[in-house]
C-alpha cells in the first residue's frame, strides 16, 4: 500500500460522516450561542472606553447582559443567525462531497432546533427553504492540507453588517484616493461611515488590496478568521491596520451608531496580486456580534471546539 | 427612562425628543421586508378588491396598530402546545423600509416605528407630519429583546412569507430602546453621519 492510499484511510477514519455532521451540529450551536473569548474582552473593554451614563455605555451595558443571557440559556445570542460560512481544511484523500452532505445535515438539524433561523431565501420565488440549506446555500469552502486532521472554521454572518460591506475601484476622485496604502486608508474610512449604525458596531473589518472582484471579498472575509489580537506578519500592513481602528475610533459613530469613542473593535488586512489595470480595495464589515467558532478532529480523539 | 404603554396619544409621541432612552409595553406588529411591501402594495394601495383573508388582515393590523407600534425584526420562534414564543428577536436594519414607512406611519396612525440604524426623510417627515417617533433598538441583542416579548398573540401570513418575515403580534413588557427620530423632524443618525464626515474630511484632508 503506498503512502497516498494509507493517509486515504486514516482521513476516512477521523473523518465518518456521522461524527462529523453531530461535531458540526456542536459547533453550530456553540458559535450561534457563544461569542470567542477575544471578542468578549474587546467588547468589555469598549464599554470601558465609553462615558459613564452615556447612551454608548448603556449600549454596551445592554450588549453583554445579552451575552450572558444568550449564553446562560443557550440560545441564539442574535435572531439572525446570517450566513454560515464555512472554512474547512482537510487531509488528502477525503470526500468534499459526503463532508457536505455532512455539513447540510448539521444545518437542518440545527435549524429544526432554533439554534439557527431559517435563512435560505430563493430569490426568484421568495419562498424560504426552511432548513437553511439552498442553491450555493451554505458557502463552503475546502481546501486540502498536509494534516492527517480536519479543521472546520464557521463564521456567522448576519445580513445588516453584510449589506454595509463594500468594494472600491481605485484611484477614487472624489475621496481623492490614490493606488497606494494611503489610498486605502482613505477608501476604508469611508466605508466606516457609510456604515454608520447601520452595521451594528463596534464592528470589526476584514479588507482586501488588490485580487479581483470576487477573490477580494473572499480573502476580505478570510482576514475576520484571525483572532483580534493577532499581528500582521506584514508591518506595512499591520502600522495600516493600527491606524485605521484609531482613526475610526475617532469618528464619534460609537455603539450602534448612538455617538460615543467605539466604532471598531479591529481591522484585518490582506492583499492579493491584482492585475496592472485593477486596484481593489475591499471592504468587509462584521458587526460586534463577531460569531466564529473552529472545530477539529483529530483521527479518533474527542472533538474540540475552540 | 420614560415609559410608554400602547395605545400612545399623540400628546405623549410629541413629546418625546432625540436621545432619549424609551421603555416600551403594549401591543406591536413584526413586520419587515415582505410584510412592508404587502401592506403598501395590498393592502392600502388596493390595486385590487381585498379578499376575505387580507380584510381580515388589514382588520386586525388596524386594531393593533392605531397608537402602537411596528418592529422590524424576524424572530427565531419556537411553537410551545398551542403557543408560540420568540427565542430570539433583536431588531433588523430598518433602511430597507424606507420607501414603505411613510405611508404605513399615514395609513395605520402609527406612533413608534422600531428598528435598528435609522431612516431617511421620507420617514423623518412622515414621523413629523403625522406625529409618530422611531425607536432605536440595540442591534444584535436578540436574547435580551426575547425577553422583553412577554406574549406571542398571533400571526398574520405566516405560510406566505415565512417564520422571519410574517406578521408576529406580540405584547411586549419593558422594550429598551432610544429616540432617534422624534416627531419634531430632529434625527440623531443626521447628527452623528455630519460629525462623522467632518471627522472623516479633516483625517483625509479632503474638506
Amino acid at each position: 500500500m503506498d503512502g497516498s492510499a494509507s493517509s486515504g484511510i486514516r482521513a476516512t477514519t477521523a473523518l465518518d460522516p456521522e461524527r462529523l455532521q453531530d461535531a458540526v451540529l456542536e459547533l453550530i450551536r456553540r458559535t450561534a450561542t457563544e461569542l470567542p473569548p477575544d471578542v468578549k474582552e474587546a467588547l468589555h473593554r469598549a464599554r470601558q472606553q465609553e462615558e459613564p451614563g452615556s447612551r454608548g455605555e448603556l449600549a454596551m451595558s445592554l450588549i453583554l447582559r445579552n451575552l450572558e443571557l444568550a449564553e446562560g440559556r443557550g440560545v441564539p445570542a442574535c435572531q439572525d443567525t446570517g450566513t454560515p460560512l464555512f472554512y474547512v481544511h482537510h487531509p488528502e484523500g477525503v470526500s468534499t462531497r459526503r463532508m457536505r452532505q455532512a455539513i447540510e445535515e448539521a444545518l437542518r438539524q440545527a435549524t429544526a432546533r432554533q439554534v439557527l433561523r431559517p435563512n435560505a431565501v430563493d430569490p426568484v420565488t421568495g419562498a424560504n427553504s426552511g432548513v437553511n440549506v439552498g442553491t450555493g446555500f451554505p458557502p463552503i469552502h475546502f481546501e486540502e492540507w498536509d494534516e492527517p486532521s480536519v479543521r472546520v472554521d464557521l463564521m456567522l454572518k448576519g445580513g445588516g453588517c453584510e449589506n454595509v460591506g463594500a468594494q472600491y475601484s481605485l484611484p477614487s476622485e472624489p475621496l481623492q484616493a490614490g493606488r497606494d496604502l494611503e489610498g486605502v486608508r482613505k477608501v476604508v474610512l469611508d466605508c466606516v461611515v457609510r456604515a454608520e449604525g447601520k452595521g451594528c458596531p463596534p464592528g470589526v473589518l476584514g479588507v482586501c488590496i488588490g485580487g479581483d472582484r470576487s477573490s477580494g471579498y473572499e480573502e476580505s472575509k478570510r482576514q475576520l478568521l484571525r483572532p483580534l489580537d493577532d499581528r500582521n506578519p506584514d508591518p506595512a500592513l499591520a502600522a495600516l491596520e493600527e491606524r485605521i481602528l484609531d482613526e475610526a475610533n475617532r469618528l464619534e459613530i460609537g455603539p450602534l451608531g448612538f455617538g460615543g469613542r467605539s466604532t471598531l473593535l479591529g481591522v484585518k488586512v490582506g492583499a492579493l496580486h491584482r492585475l496592472p489595470a485593477s486596484y481593489f480595495v475591499t471592504v468587509s464589515y462584521m458587526c460586534w456580534e463577531y460569531r466564529r467558532r473552529t472545530l477539529l478532529l483529530r483521527g479518533d480523539e474527542p472533538p474540540v471546539i475552540r | 427612562m420614560i415609559e410608554l404603554r400602547t395605545p400612545i396619544s399623540l400628546e405623549a409621541v410629541r413629546e418625546l425628543r432625540v436621545g432619549e432612552m424609551v421603555s416600551l409595553s403594549g401591543l406591536a406588529v413584526t413586520a419587515r421586508d415582505a410584510a412592508h411591501k404587502y401592506m403598501v402594495e395590498r393592502l392600502i394601495e388596493r390595486r385590487q378588491p381585498l379578499d376575505e383573508a387580507d380584510a381580515r388582515v388589514h382588520r386586525e393590523l388596524r386594531e393593533v396598530l392605531r397608537g402602537g407600534a411596528v418592529y422590524h425584526c424576524g424572530p427565531i420562534v419556537r411553537r410551545e402546545g398551542e403557543r408560540w414564543r420568540f427565542v430570539s428577536a433583536g431588531p433588523t436594519t430598518s433602511i430597507r423600509e424606507e420607501v414603505y414607512q411613510d405611508r404605513v406611519i399615514a395609513h395605520f396612525g402609527l406612533r413608534v416605528v422600531i428598528g435598528k440604524g435609522g431612516m431617511g426623510p421620507r420617514t423623518r417627515r412622515a414621523c413629523q407630519e403625522h406625529g409618530c417617533v422611531y425607536l432605536h433598538g440595540l442591534g444584535g441583542t436578540g436574547a435580551l429583546t426575547a425577553e422583553a416579548v412577554a406574549e406571542v398573540l398571533d400571526v398574520f401570513k405566516l405560510e406566505a412569507f415565512g417564520p422571519p418575515e410574517a406578521f408576529w403580534k406580540i405584547r411586549f413588557e419593558g422594550f429598551v430602546g432610544v429616540v432617534t427620530m422624534d416627531a419634531h423632524g430632529q434625527s440623531l443618525h443626521d447628527q452623528v453621519a455630519e460629525r462623522a464626515a467632518q471627522k472623516l474630511a479633516a483625517l483625509t484632508g479632503t474638506s
